[in-house]
């Protein structure tokens, strides 16, 4: 869903570059992203057609219509982002510190029912519980993960232990092994 | 992209409590450093930070290694990825149940589980069973961070391996021990050496399947020794492993007590890469970008590449030659009073000189390498061969330009590393070229600076990458004659200038035309004065002074002045491509 809205955006606003977050760490598919990304003019993401980028040296030319998504920190990690949040004291959306907050468990994943957009299944039920989000997807498909990681040490130091995968909240990585990649070549940053 | 790994490293603990700044005092009109912010940002920082106690969780001590695992299709470089990830604790459980899910779907290691699963990520990759491009996978001990390129092994995709070669200390060169050394094993090696890297690990893989032989490891051993005077590699270490069952990776293998050297891991541990220095002397800066955010400010910004500059420092500006001293220096969080190599930065000149993106900085000393043609090693990437006289864009550090490659000198044997005559380069070949570029471009042999001697090919119409390579050495005429142009004019060559006009910046041919043009257009006005009955005397006399003289008025109306889109990006095109 905010892949359309991404894609119309770009159509309107005709944009040759948007740049993103996304890293190479998050995702097997994304382990093989460029640092410039081209798209064809329908948004679409041809891993086949891919420029090889050595050395610091980036192809920037592109034809009429086509674009690119840009990911300057491609090669950080996870911990990198949290060690340089930290360095740099940047201010961060409380979503990612641990607090009280209402919870329903779908599917496996602890989502978040803070309004009226997502309504119950039969024998769900809303429940308080300590959580935190790594990772800041669409809704109602991010899920949370337990914790008491309330400030950024905490952050840091649970992050350090941690035993799953950042976008292990996302569910839309989980149909198949080459989910993010079918969702890349629809558009998805 | 340097990660902040290496960043961090940087900072002693001084500088981190400096920085508590919060982040939200930076400049957001996105113009780079504010010109005229001469306030230390801390200083009226009204956050007090907490920082002290935000330092330990930063380890200062690890440090970074970058390197790629290369070899044959199927010789197992996918797995071995996949043992040191899952080894160090690196895979997490929820990649671990997929890898569990997967191994059953795809795996090709029946029962057990099938670790090229975790790095052969895209489709196409799992369902053929092999790596088509480079994986990135990132991984820490409690002494180094890893960043591994996975790069593959089929010769269709070589390219992708030169790629991930390019941003590597170290190669792990993995070999089949019952395969032997293959032709795609002395491909990378030559690819690896190309790019300049000097430190190798050959891992002799699946010892399991000849019975941990040691006569057949040291067989390959010497094998490979017989093809390291052709590469430079300075520091090779050969280790006996089993990629899929786990021997030497780690620990050591109780099946190879005749092998006493590292582990794998061990070895990447502790390595220090040899690699040329990069950074050295003296200051070189590619200018990526002119700053100019109000009038009164015109900064060149850009990652320095050589040496270091200091407030006051005389530079030279190429192609163009033009010199000043440097007036500011700024960085991220304001003006400083010197900047080093690695650094992100904006200069400020004394003088209004001309520079433009693609020009380089360089201190007074290293005023060289200039030229519009070079020599150097390329290996061609496009599916169409390349032939002598191609049209081609070259980009080299933040310089683009139409160029053209003038000579295809010899293309080299990837079996005995000799260099032969040909015609044309097919894909993945490796062949030894000079390109002539259609303006000035400042580049260096890629022994003596990485980023000015490395460079790429795109192609003027599919926009494709078609060709890396380095430069082994620069067309000295032209070298020597811009630095001559560097040099102050003396008096008479200044107005022999001024009379030639824009044919001055030509070469000896568009001189000459344009004298013979100018005798041609005086003896018509010679002649027009014997049709209007001019003294056959005076005739001569007016021709002379008007050859000698009528070029000056053009220099009077300022009419010699070259038109400003000389300056513009020729391989811009129309859809506003070139950025």
């Amino acid at each position: 869903m905010k892949t359309e809205a991404l894609k119309q955006a770009l159509d309107k606003y005709k944009f040759d570059m948007a740049f993103g977050g996304a890293r190479r760490d998050e995702e097997k598919s994304r382990a093989k992203e460029r640092v410039f990304s081209l798209r064809t003019p329908e948004h679409r993401w041809d891993a086949k057609n891919q420029r090889p980028e050595p050395w610091r040296l980036f192809n920037t030319r592109k034809k009429k219509g086509e674009s690119f998504r840009v990911f300057p920190l491609s090669n950080w990690t996870e911990q990198d982002v949290w060690d340089y949040i930290a360095i740099e004291n940047i201010p961060v959306v409380p979503l990612y510190f641990a607090a009280p907050r209402p919870i329903v468990k779908r599917d496996g994943a602890l989502i978040m029912k803070d309004d009226e957009r997502m309504e119950l299944k039969p024998g769900e039920s809303v429940e308080t519980m300590m959580v935190r989000f790594r990772t800041l997807g669409c809704y109602p498909l991010t899920g949370a993960v337990e914790s008491s990681a309330a400030n950024l040490d905490d952050v840091i130091a649970e992050m350090r232990g941690s035993r799953v995968s950042e976008r292990q909240g996302r569910v839309i990585d989980q149909d198949s092994g080459a989910s993010m990649e079918e969702k890349k070549q629809e558009g998805y940053f | 992209m340097t990660s902040p790994t290496q960043a961090r490293r940087l900072p002693d603990e001084a500088d981190l409590a400096q920085r508590s700044a919060p982040a939200a005092l930076e400049d957001e009109t996105f113009a780079g450093p504010a010109p005229d912010t001469g306030a230390d940002p801390v200083s009226d920082g009204a956050v007090v930070d907490p920082q002290g106690a935000m330092q330990p969780l930063v380890s200062p001590a690890a440090s970074l290694l970058r390197f790629i695992t290369c070899g044959s299709v199927d010789d197992g470089k996918s797995t071995l990825i996949g043992r040191l990830l899952f080894e160090t604790n690196s895979v997490f459980d929820d990649q671990m149940d997929a890898l569990k899910r997967d191994s059953k779907k795809f795996g090709t290691t029946g029962e057990d589980l099938d670790f090229a699963l975790l790095v052969d990520g895209l489709s196409a990759e799992r369902e053929q069973g092999i790596t088509i491009d480079v994986a990135y996978r990132y991984f820490s001990t409690g002494n180094r961070a890893f960043i591994i390129a996975d790069t593959p092994g089929h010769e269709q995709y070589t390219r992708n391996m030169a790629t991930g070669a390019s941003q590597a200390e170290l190669a792990v060169i993995l070999v089949d021990a019952r395969k032997g050394i293959l032709p795609q094993t002395r491909r990378h090696s030559f690819i690896t050496s190309l790019v300049g890297i000097k430190s190798v690990i050959v891992a002799i893989n699946k010892m399991d399947l000849v019975d941990y032989s040691q006569e057949r490891f040291e067989e390959i051993k010497r094998g490979y020794e017989a093809i390291l005077p052709a590469l430079g590699f300075t520091d090779v270490t050969f280790i006996p492993v089993s990629a899929k069952a786990g021997d030497n990776i780690v620990t050591h293998s109780p099946k190879t007590p005749w092998y006493r050297g590292e582990t794998l891991l061990e070895r990447l541990e502790t390595v220090e890469p040899e690699t040329f220095d990069a950074g050295a002397e003296p200051f070189r800066l590619p200018v990526q970008w002119v700053n100019r955010p109000n009038l009164d400010f015109r900064g060149f910004s850009g990652s320095i590449v050589g040496g270091k500059v200091t407030k006051g420092d005389a530079i030279v500006a190429l192609p163009s030659g033009g010199r000043s001293r440097v007036k500011g220096v700024h960085g991220p969080d304001g003006e400083v009073d010197s900047a080093e190599a690695g650094e992100a930065v904006t200069v400020t000149l004394a003088d209004e000189i001309d520079v433009s993106r693609g020009d380089v900085l360089v201190s007074e000393a290293a005023a060289a390498g200039v030229s519009r043609s070079f020599s150097g090693d390329l290996l061609w990437m496009a599916n169409r061969p390349l032939i002598q006289g191609g049209r081609l864009i070259l980009k080299i550090a933040s310089a683009q330009t139409p160029a053209t490659l003038t000579t295809l000198d010899a293309a080299i044997d990837i079996h005995s590393y000799e260099a032969k005559p040909a015609d044309a380069l097919s894909m993945n070949e490796i062949g030894r070229v000079t390109l002539t570029a259609e303006r000035p471009v400042v580049a260096l042999p890629y022994g003596e600076n990485r980023d000015l001697g490395a460079f790429i090919l795109i192609d003027p119409v599919s926009n494709e990458t078609v060709a890396l390579g380095v430069v082994r050495s620069i067309g000295e005429a032209e070298a020597a004659k811009t630095e001559g142009s560097a040099e102050p004019r003396t008096g008479l060559a200044r107005v022999a200038d001024l009379w030639l006009g824009e044919a001055a910046r030509g070469d000896e041919k568009h001189r000459q035309a344009k004298i013979r043009a100018r005798i041609a257009g005086s003896v018509l006005v010679g002649l027009l004065a014997l049709i209007f009955q001019m003294p056959l005397l005076l005739v001569p006399v007016l021709a002379i002074l008007d050859f000698v003289l009528r070029p000056f008025l053009a220099v009077a109306f300022g009419a010699d002045r070259l038109p400003e889109e000389k300056r513009l990006d020729p391989t811009v095109v129309d859809s506003g491509g070139g950025i």
